[in-house]
């Protein structure tokens, strides 16, 4: 789960990172009161969505008089900003931060991942930072520091000592460094972050290390324990089919194509994806509905994958382990039945109870196509949106 | 022989008298696997499933001298389960939970190193199907069926995979030694190289299929390991060719989120390694049977 970067700030302030002052705005007229009160001469609009790049893209304004921040919280506003990262549709901006702007003499890039081949917290550090990690990377791959942290004792104070000396940071700066480092790793491990980044850490002209940008995520599977961090999501940043899925338990991912698929197990909808675009096909989206899929999880699932306009066939393959061939199959009469979908759709089932499965498919003459082979279900797929475009 | 789990393994079921377990441990009675009880803290001295159950696992395992476990404990007791089985000297432990969160995982990892390499207990998983040796005994959920006993080692990411190919090659004549699934969790048990090193020395084993998918780098460490190490031949094939960069494809693990995640990238090195790559995962039943030929 992501949230935003005024989110992130607050946990950080909570742990002991200085941050500049800043408010949230939910209109012109609350943002030009924001930067009244926060005072100064010089503010930071910034548009607050959960994607990376908003600078470049226009999401961050810098006003030097309440009337442009009165122009850029407008401007804004209800605005789609599309970035490098966001695709064409772009995401929509209904929370903005203004911000006391901060001059920085230096700026540092701070991160926390998990590593998976160590199975560690790494601490990712440059002395280059305000651009994303891959740019640094790519720029000075050499220049980036790197250190696992050993699980059972935590970031110790030498390491944090060691990373700062090696972005470079002044011996007077050092001991801030290290609380900063030792702030984000406790963050990281309190609330099951997967994710944890400042960027940029700034070094302001008075010494001090403020974090001008802050970005963190967290693991879904954690969130039974945070109920104060379930509480940060923001579901209007997230694809509004997938935000469906979400609600309704299913895995699903929004892709472009137009075939919609409805498959069982995250690894054979992954290769389903794959084998509908080598017979020429695009899938519309990735969904998994799970062990166990009732008919009513069917039905679900097909709403889901219908309500995307984009989708001109469905592609249901299943292999059932835990799961029911005659279930799913009832699950695709009832849809059929009470959604009439107007595109083909093509069915494969395998595994447990298939020959009920089949049984209730062609019994129930709602007209699907059925395939018998993870091949034939791609090419099936394929075939039938040829066959419905004709139409 | 197989690897891992024949019908004489003594397994133990943890978290055996809830819902799915339940199920579970019926189905593998019946499949022939010798479950010799469970536990589930607070039900110590009952019986369910026509075994005893137990407190703890120390209890179960002096009770029992099971020298293997499956755990069907709900994600945030899971840790505890694998742990657990760990300090009570298991020797392989199956975990079928998804959902684990990813710092308990690094919380087992780092427990499981208080025990020399040697003594060390194997998990396989979590989020997993677990692991059949097909005609003598199951420690999972998979539908056995499917399975015919047979030449071809198969370790997979993911359940459903690792059962279209078995599927594929019983419609073939060709069967399986034992098929290990290692889950799609981002911080798993044991690796795709942990058990071709197994398969290398199984006498009933003469091919390795091995199924991954994007995220990580497990596949390619593998695949360095079969050039170097192994004799017999690895059939290889990789999940998400066309999944987007940064987007969760189901399981927790499968993201590309950097350099030699993607299946384009895991494809090319295994391909260098010597691996026979399976392009589609309609193919198993039709490249295997060249590879057990040659």
């Amino acid at each position: 789960m992501e949230i935003h970067e005024y989110q992130a700030k607050a946990i950080l302030a909570d742990y002991g990172v200085a941050i500049p002052e800043g408010g949230l705005a939910y209109s012109p007229e609350q943002a030009t009161y924001r930067a009244s009160e926060i005072g100064g001469e010089q503010w930071v609009v910034k548009a607050q969505v959960h994607t990376g790049a908003r600078g470049q893209a226009g999401g961050i304004r810098m006003c030097s008089n309440e009337r442009e921040v009165w122009d850029a919280a407008d401007d804004l506003l209800g605005k789609r900003l599309v970035t490098q990262q966001t695709g064409e549709r772009g995401i929509g901006v209904y929370r903005l931060y203004v911000e006391a702007a901060v001059a920085a003499e230096r700026e540092i890039y701070l991160g926390f991942v998990l590593d998976r081949s160590a199975e560690r917290v790494m601490v990712v550090a440059s002395a280059e930072g305000g651009m994303d990690i891959e740019e640094i990377a790519a720029r000075d791959p050499a220049g980036i520091v790197r250190v696992n942290v050993e699980p059972a004792v935590g970031l110790q104070a030498f390491e944090a000592r060691e990373i700062a000396f090696a972005v470079g940071l002044e011996a007077a700066l050092v001991p801030q460094a290290v609380q900063v480092m030792s702030a984000c790793y406790r963050t990281f491990g309190d609330l099951d972050a997967t994710m944890l980044e400042i960027n940029p850490l700034a070094v302001t002209s008075d010494g001090r290390l403020v974090a001008l940008d802050a970005k963190m995520t967290f693991d879904d599977n954690a969130l039974f324990r945070h109920q104060d961090v379930s509480e940060l999501r923001d579901k209007s940043q997230e694809d509004p089919r997938e935000r469906t899925a979400i609600d309704r338990g299913l895995s699903y991912v929004g892709l472009d194509g137009s075939i919609g698929c409805i498959i069982n197990g995250a690894g054979l909808a992954m290769a389903t994806l794959d084998m509908i675009k080598h017979a020429g096909g695009e899938p519309a989206n990735f969904l998994d509905i799970g062990g166990g899929a009732s008919p009513e999880r069917v039905l679900k699932a097909f709403r889901l994958v219908l309500s995307d306009e984009n989708v001109e066939a469905v592609l249901v393959n299943i292999f059932a382990g835990i799961n029911r061939c005659d279930w799913v199959a009832d699950g695709v009469v009832q849809a059929v039945q009470q959604l009439e979908p107007k595109v083909p759709v093509v069915v494969r089932l395998s595994g447990t109870n298939v020959e009920e499965g089949r049984r209730i498919l062609s019994e129930a003459g709602v007209g699907v196509v059925t395939a018998d082979s993870l091949a034939e279900a791609g090419v099936r797929a394929v075939e039938s949106l040829e066959g419905s475009a004709a139409r | 022989m197989s690897i891992i789990l024949d019908e004489q393994t003594p397994v133990l079921v943890q978290g055996i008298t809830g819902r799915i377990a339940t199920f579970h441990t019926t189905e593998m009675l019946e499949y022939g696997t010798n479950v010799v009880g469970g536990v589930t803290p607070g039900r110590g001295g009952s019986s369910h499933c026509g075994v005893d159950v137990f407190d703890t696992m120390k209890q179960a395992v002096a009770a029992t001298e099971a020298t293997a476990s499956i755990v069907f404990v709900p994600p945030p007791f899971a840790a505890d389960a694998i742990m657990e089985a760990a300090d009570a000297g298991i020797e392989y432990c199956v975990c079928i939970t998804e959902g684990i969160p990813v710092q308990d995982m690094i919380k087992v990892k780092r427990y499981q190193r208080r025990y020399q390499h040697a003594g060390r207990m194997c998990l396989i998983g979590p989020n997993c199907a677990g692991v059949i040796s097909p005609d003598r005994a199951m420690m999972g959920i998979m539908p056995p069926h499917i399975y015919e006993r047979g030449p071809v080692g198969i370790v997979s990411r993911s359940g459903t995979l690792g059962y279209e190919a078995a599927s594929q090659l019983k419609a073939v004549g060709i069967g399986v030694s034992t098929s290990v699934g290692i889950g799609g969790d981002p911080i798993n048990g044991s690796s795709f190289m942990d058990h071709l090193k197994r398969f290398e020395r199984d006498g009933d084993t003469e091919a390795i299929v091995m199924i991954g998918e994007i995220g990580g780098l497990q596949e390619a460490q593998a695949a360095q390991y079969a050039r170097d190490h192994m004799h017999k031949p690895v059939v290889g094939y990789i999940a998400g060719l066309t999944a987007p960069r940064g987007r969760t494809m189901g399981h927790a693990g499968a993201i590309v989120s950097t350099v030699g995640e993607s299946a384009a990238e895991k494809v090319q090195l295994m391909r260098e390694c010597g691996v026979t790559i399976v392009k589609l995962p309609s193919d198993f039943g039709t490249i295997v049977p060249k590879v057990l030929r040659r």
